[in-house]
């Protein structure tokens, strides 16, 4: 059961699936980083995305890998709505009114995406969704090893827009201290709009790379939303490379745990893991100090 | 059902705008226009529809009312007049399917088909007990529906104690065949009651055949990889391999093992999720090769089969056992009416119990109902061979000999 052949394709396929987890986390940890509140909406958000990704497909015949350049501006400018337009006004300015408003939206979407779609699973073919890469003894899936790829690129984008651009400088602004960015004449609702665009199209990017292995139905978001959760928590709330380095290391911890405790219960591995952390670093790997 | 003597406005407006073309069709209810010719024989037809079991549901419900289309299309029962078909969705839940009985029988239905899954038909072949309500099983496998002394509740299709029976048989006979080929195994099944159960059932009678058990391995639905399954096949390179899942779960570990290049002598499924399924064979050619399953299916040499199965396909719908069933337990129903000579409850009750009824397309024995269940029901087993699902045993049935070990 320990030999080689096993373990090490177990750990390189963990890497693999850690790396949509942490397209799905940079976005949450984004979110709360610069706004201060946990986007309950995150799941809801990433299942419409998917099924924005089968129908760009069904209907369009755009393979996901194209689509993404369209639906993750799209999904840029949804959520810069969605802030603006409704979670800003509706929060009055308070945090905790922000969190019952994500949640609330969580709530109509799942809904609305049930009343449309059904509860039915859907799924799509693509003639190199099984393909593998041969390296020594490991398989792995082509679209895996995209996906893992593109949430480096997606991380370093974000990196690089956070440290060198003006936006980023001002998102960081309003992340540290609110009051000040807005004196020194920042927009303070624009930038709060842009981060959950950011975050949203995160998801969305993540939705384009899961779809031609994955399924899509009305509930399927929250399945990567409670793993992203306790990534962010393990990375350090508000940390990029956290939700990276977190992400990964829950992708092989869900992975290890499934073989060796069974797929029953390889999510074990992961609430362990989340536990721990709490109870001896409460402020994640990279979190900053409270 | 809305009042039958005061005719509303808007039931005016819509009976006189809609009144030309469901008199062409036929095929739009007007309660008040039909029972005003008499009261046709109501049918209740029960599917999950929606939901997790909705494709199933819905082939289910096709078959259903194909039979039923067919039936009035000759002109009805035999002094009873056409039947009408009162759809009901059990939205994959056994709560879903125990309303709609009730609903179906304040509509006064005669008699209702359908269910599918065990869960479902456990509970709704109860509630309608309560109405004296005879009640036809469609697939619903558990031998728990049989077995509970409901006078209404009649199965046409085996059940799972037969089946299993005849899957372990059938492997044996299989392997003797090709000189004993596969001597270890290992089982991935679904961790609810149908995978468990058919799990610890083969832990239990597999030694017994002369074969070695090396893993069992349990996982969940829905589950989102099996890499970690594939591989653990791979490392202990069993000669069989039995997957015991629904349709995405096996779908997936097939396609996984094709992906990770894990080829064991043989697949073999019992009630298999995908592994007599036109679809998986139609959409994933390669990973389906070869494998065989103890499942429902047609009888391959029956012509009305062959018939109906070409009009399916014709419609762009797969003929899955769900559409053969249904058709069959429709018109074993309408047999029995025709003998009862009328819509009665109890009437239709002793009719089903006495049926001897030979007019359906399934490869079974005479029909004989002792205690609800169809003595005469078997499963058979089928393989995919050259892209298409062929009957292999039994051999008064099959059109085509097993190809086992699988060809390198």
């Amino acid at each position: 059961m320990l030999s080689p052949a096993i373990l090490i394709p177990a750990i390189l396929n963990g890497l693999l699936i850690g790396a949509i987890y942490a397209l799905v986390a940079l976005g949450l940890t984004l979110i709360y980083g610069v706004l201060h509140i946990i986007n309950f909406a995150h799941g809801a958000l990433l299942s419409v995305a998917l099924f924005a990704a089968f129908f760009a497909f069904r209907l369009l015949g755009l393979d996901p890998y194209v689509a993404v350049f369209l639906i993750a501006p799209v999904f840029f400018a949804l959520g810069y709505l969605l802030q603006r337009f409704i979670i800003g006004p509706a929060s009055h300015g308070d945090d905790r009114n922000m969190l019952l408003v994500t949640l609330g939206i969580a709530v109509v979407i799942e809904n609305a995406l049930l009343y449309a779609f059904r509860a039915d699973t859907r799924t799509i073919d693509l003639p190199y969704a099984f393909q593998t890469i041969d390296i020594g003894s490991t398989l792995l899936a082509i679209p895996r090893v995209v996906g893992f790829v593109a949430a480096f690129a997606v991380a370093f984008a974000l990196w690089l827009l956070m440290t060198f651009t003006d936006i980023g400088r001002a998102v960081r602004a309003v992340a540290k201290e609110k009051l000040g960015a807005e004196l020194a004449g920042i927009d303070v609702s624009h930038i709060y709009a842009v981060t959950f665009g950011l975050g949203t199209a995160c998801v969305a990017i993540a939705a384009c790379l899961l779809i031609p292995t994955y399924y899509v139905n009305p509930t399927v978001g929250d399945a990567f939303v409670l793993v992203a959760f306790t990534i962010v928590v393990l990375g350090g709330m508000g940390s990029v490379p956290g939700a990276l380095i977190g992400a990964l290391l829950i992708g092989v911890a869900e992975s290890l745990s499934g073989l060796f405790l069974g797929e029953s219960l390889g999510q074990i591995g992961i609430f362990l893991i989340f536990i721990v952390v709490l109870l001896v670093r409460p402020r994640g790997l990279f979190g900053a100090r409270a | 059902m809305p009042n039958q003597g005061n005719l509303s406005r808007r039931q005016f407006l819509a009976t006189t705008a809609f009144g030309t073309a469901a008199a062409a069709t036929g095929s739009i209810a007007m309660p008040s226009v039909l029972r005003a010719q008499g009261a046709p024989v109501k049918l209740g037809v029960l599917h999950p529809v929606t939901g997790a079991l909705s494709y199933s549901g819905q082939q289910g419900r096709l078959g259903a009312t194909l039979a039923i289309d067919e039936i009035n299309g000759a002109g009805g029962i035999k002094g009873l007049g056409k039947i009408d078909a009162v759809l009901g969705d059990a939205q994959s839940t056994p709560d879903g399917g125990t309303a709609e009985v009730e609903k179906m029988n304040s509509a006064g239905v005669s008699c209702i088909v359908g269910g599918y899954a065990s869960n479902i038909c456990l509970a709704t072949t109860q509630a309608a007990a309560r109405y004296e309500l005879p009640y036809v099983v469609d697939v619903g496998v558990a031998d728990g529906i049989v077995t509970r002394g409901l006078k209404n509740t009649f199965r046409f299709g085996p059940g799972f104690g037969v089946i299993s029976k005849t899957a372990l048989a059938n492997l044996a006979s299989i392997n003797d065949q090709a000189g004993k080929p596969a001597k270890t195994v290992m089982i991935v099944h679904e961790d609810s009651l149908f995978g468990s159960g058919l799990a610890k059932l083969l832990n239990a009678q597999l030694p017994q055949q002369g074969f070695e058990i090396l893993e069992t391995i349990p996982h969940p639905t829905p589950t989102r990889d099996f890499n970690n399954v594939v591989l653990k096949i791979k490392a202990q390179n069993p000669d069989l391999v039995i997957p015991a899942n629904y349709y995405n779960e096996y779908v997936l570990l097939a396609r996984t093992m094709q992906q990770q290049q894990v080829k064991p002598k043989g697949i073999y499924s019992v009630l298999g999720g995908a592994a007599s399924s036109y679809k998986f064979v139609k959409e994933f050619p390669e990973a389906a090769r070869y494998i065989m399953d103890c499942n429902h299916w047609f009888d391959p040499r029956n012509e009305k089969a062959q018939a109906l199965k070409k009009k399916v396909e014709g419609k762009d719908q797969f003929f899955t056992y769900e559409v053969y069933m249904n058709y069959s337990c429709v018109y074993l129903i309408a047999d029995a009416l025709e003998r009862a000579a009328s819509a009665d409850r109890d009437k239709l009750t002793a009719a089903l119990a006495s049926s001897t009824f030979s007019g359906h397309l399934m490869p079974y024995g005479p029909t004989k109902f002792v205690n609800g269940q169809n003595e005469g029901a078997a499963p058979v087993n089928t393989q995919v061979l050259d892209n298409d699902i062929k009957v292999v045993l039994p051999t008064s049935f099959a059109n085509a000999k097993p190809v086992f070990p699988r060809p390198a």
